[in-house]
């Protein structure tokens, strides 16, 4: 089996069975992950690029962990300013990079459209770890994965994404692949957080929490940017909380059923109550190890595919 | 010497003259419209020209040229020189430059680059100092230095007491404030905002910060008077807005470019920085309001905001690429395609926004085709099939997102300032 796709630069436009042939493929490697040796030959003498041009510790973190335990070769390119702040033009960099012979490119980018754009430029097979507020489809994938896991399917399950939708790359991809996979998806968010005619892509929207929480199977809760939210989309952190945030009340209150996700890093007191974060209903470590198994399953698939 | 314009179609709406027939030019004036008698003939340079237009020269009236400050990307020479290929005998040169024309010796630099060109090369001055929004510029002075209008293009006049001022003293000199209408506080986006730019992840500009500024400049017109006129208009609620101040007696006017009568957003989908400009583009319900305002006069003129910019700045990552497109090369061909081929406009009105309306707006002569005047004309075939090449281009840049396009309509040459451009070449008729 192969991937229809040759790069993963979202999940908008991914088929069906594609999504299902890396969640099935992570399986595999999930086990893979709990041997003493964690460690496959299968992508011996690729060698893989990690293009960070944004901060971002987890996500690398995590990417790494998977090429490494595929026994592909990594280098690492981070750097938090721009190119153009940096004398050279962000072509330049990757043209210099593809000269020392790489068969992937992993990129983070501030903007939207990089890792399309990386498309054009470079041979390399590229795979999104966030451009902009655009995608973060190796999240969803491993949300959509460790839901799977929990619950057994996808298909029917009721989704809300809580939070700033925005400016969030991980729930365009959730909305995208959670769609393609037969889930309903709903948002949970004030107006403000909410971009323009979200509403056209097929999703239900929710200004309650209580409400959201009472009809949905899943709550994937995003965590909101301190520095750039409070004032401006809400009015602040404290009233967030009080009128967004996931408490265990909530929960106890609406739906003691409800599987709660998060992406990291959670804002203790914002999005998520302690008491909710280490309590029965995440599954928020989880997710973090099948994040590995999940990267893995990409690269092995998009790494293999030529 | 003598040159003769044979069987050609003589056309301008502000002579009500349209007839066929041959044109003497004698060093650059029209000294006979008529049969021309063999001896003339005989002694002339003869351009057969059977089911070719002659025109007004064409004027753009909102151009970035570059200089100084950015002459790696355009030159007051090279832009002139596209605009010449592009069918344009005048265009005006947007003060956003570096340093910007808020000065006579500015504005005196430039008209000194231009002189000696067959395009004529009209600055516009800034609005504010240094184009900041805080103090005027000195306005008088570049009236006197050859300003025919006044623009922070770029950004919007930054505060309602500004725009006021500005279009009271303008009134001293019935000049146009010419204002790139955008709200400063809804301005950090990258494309349209709308299901596309929800879908592609981009920072986004509200059609309101558009219309926001639209209004504001209507309410200052009707208080105090004065000249506005609404550059590279895109949003169809601004239409409807400059409509009605129309129709309410407001003097006001508005230009379009051909980008935004021609493509919506939806070409954005593969992130090519060459779609991304300001204003962005928008709907197709926006696009046809641009059609539709410049078929009921609401839109005056077309205008291009030919805004070269390099390879390597226009090749950086979308949210931070500049904005901006040439356009002096393809305007004609995408108004004759998008416009008069498909029955929108009529030649003639297609040529009143092309060469009568900016030059009345900015209070520039109007060339007629008559004999004695100085020949400052237009000759174009209106069905010439073409492929844009943006390596053929004249301009320095090379930033269109119209290579490769198909276009029915171009220009054969232009005749200005006693002077020829034909098949490339610029010769001297004097």
């Amino acid at each position: 089996m192969a991937l229809n796709i040759k790069h993963l630069l979202g999940l908008q436009g991914v088929s069906k069975n594609d999504i299902q042939l890396i969640l099935d493929t992570a399986t595999t490697f999930r086990e893979v992950l709990d041997r003493p040796i964690k460690k496959v030959p299968t992508l011996k003498g690729t060698t893989v690029v990690n293009l960070f041009y944004e901060n971002s510790t987890r996500t690398r973190l995590s990417f790494e962990l998977a090429e490494k335990r595929l026994s592909a070769d990594t280098v690492n390119f981070s750097t938090s300013t721009s190119s153009t702040n940096k004398g050279e033009t962000f072509k330049d960099t990757v043209r210099n990079i593809e000269a020392m012979k790489i068969d992937m490119i992993v990129v983070r980018h501030q903007s939207a459209g990089v890792p399309q754009y990386l498309t054009r430029i470079s041979n390399a097979s590229v795979i999104n770890a966030g451009d902009g507020r655009h995608e973060h489809p190796t999240q969803a994938l491993l949300d959509m994965y460790s839901i799977r896991e929990k619950i057994g399917k996808l298909n029917g399950l009721k989704v809300c994404i809580v939070g700033d939708i925005a400016h969030s790359r991980v729930a365009l991809s959730n909305i995208f692949g959670l769609i393609t996979m037969g889930a309903k998806v709903s948002l949970c968010a004030p107006p403000t957080m909410l971009p323009r005619n979200i509403e056209q892509l097929g999703v239900k929207i929710y200004h309650d929490i209580n409400k959201a929480v009472a009809d949905s199977d899943v709550m994937n809760v995003l965590r909101i940017q301190l520095e750039r939210d409070a004032g401006t989309t809400i009015p602040s952190l404290r009233e967030y909380h009080n009128y967004f945030g996931i408490t265990a009340e909530v929960i106890e209150k609406n739906n003691k059923d409800v599987l709660i996700l998060h992406p990291g890093p959670i804002n203790r007191g914002v999005e998520l109550s302690s008491e909710v974060a280490d309590g029965p209903y995440q599954i928020i470590l989880d997710q973090v190890t099948n994040g590995v198994a999940v990267r893995m399953a990409v690269l092995y698939l998009l790494g293999t595919n030529n | 010497m003598k040159l003769v314009l044979k069987n050609i179609r003589l056309l301008n709406p502000e002579q009500k003259l349209d007839t066929v027939g041959d044109v003497l030019i004698e060093n650059g004036v029209i000294s006979q419209i008529g049969e021309i008698s063999k001896a003339d003939l005989d002694s002339s340079d003869v351009l057969e020209l059977e089911g070719h237009v002659c025109t007004p020269g064409l004027f753009d009236m909102h151009v970035h040229l570059r200089e100084p400050g950015r002459e790696d990307t355009e030159t007051v020479l090279t832009g002139s020189n596209s605009a010449a290929e592009g069918g344009f005998t005048g265009v005006a040169c947007m003060p956003n430059t570096k340093p910007a024309i808020d000065s006579a010796e500015v504005a005196n630099f430039i008209r000194k680059k231009a002189e000696n060109h067959l395009v004529d090369v009209h600055p516009i001055g800034a609005v504010s100092k240094g184009r900041e929004g805080e103090n005027l510029a000195p306005i008088a002075e570049l009236v006197d230095a050859g300003a025919v209008g006044f623009s922070d293009d770029g950004v919007a006049v930054k505060t309602a007491s500004l725009v006021r001022n500005a279009l009271e003293y303008l009134k001293m000199y019935d000049l146009p404030l010419i204002e790139h209408c955008e709200d400063e506080s809804m301005n950090n986006g990258a494309m349209n905002e709308g299901l596309v730019s929800t879908n592609l992840g981009l920072p986004a500009i509200p059609t309101i910060a558009e219309d926001l500024t639209v209004m504001r400049d209507i309410s200052i017109a009707e208080y105090v008077g004065g000249k506005v006129h609404i550059a590279h208009i895109s949003s169809q609620k601004a239409v409807n807005l400059v409509r009605r101040a129309k129709a309410d007696g407001i003097n006001i006017t508005a230009e379009v470019t051909p980008h935004h009568f021609t493509l919506t957003d939806e070409e954005l989908v593969n992130y090519d920085t060459n779609y991304k400009m300001n204003p962005p583009l928008r709907t197709e319900e926006d696009v046809d309001a641009m059609i539709e305002g410049l078929k009921d006069g609401t839109i005056d003129c077309i205008a291009s905001d030919h805004a070269p910019h390099s390879i390597e700045d226009k090749e950086a990552e979308f949210i931070y690429a500049p904005n901006g497109i040439l356009g002096l090369e393809t305007q004609l061909g995408l108004s004759l395609s998008e416009l008069v081929h498909k029955k929108h406009l009529t030649l003639e009105q297609l040529i009143e926004k092309l060469a009568i309306n900016p030059r009345k707006i900015m209070k520039l002569p109007i060339p007629k085709i008559k004999e004695g005047e100085i020949a400052n004309l237009t000759i174009m075939d209106t069905d010439k099939v073409w492929t844009v090449d943006i390596k053929k281009f004249k301009s320095k840049s090379r930033n269109s997102p119209f290579d490769k396009r198909l276009l029915t309509g171009k220009s054969v040459a232009v005749i200005n300032n006693y002077q020829m451009y034909f098949e490339g070449e610029f010769k001297k008729l004097k």
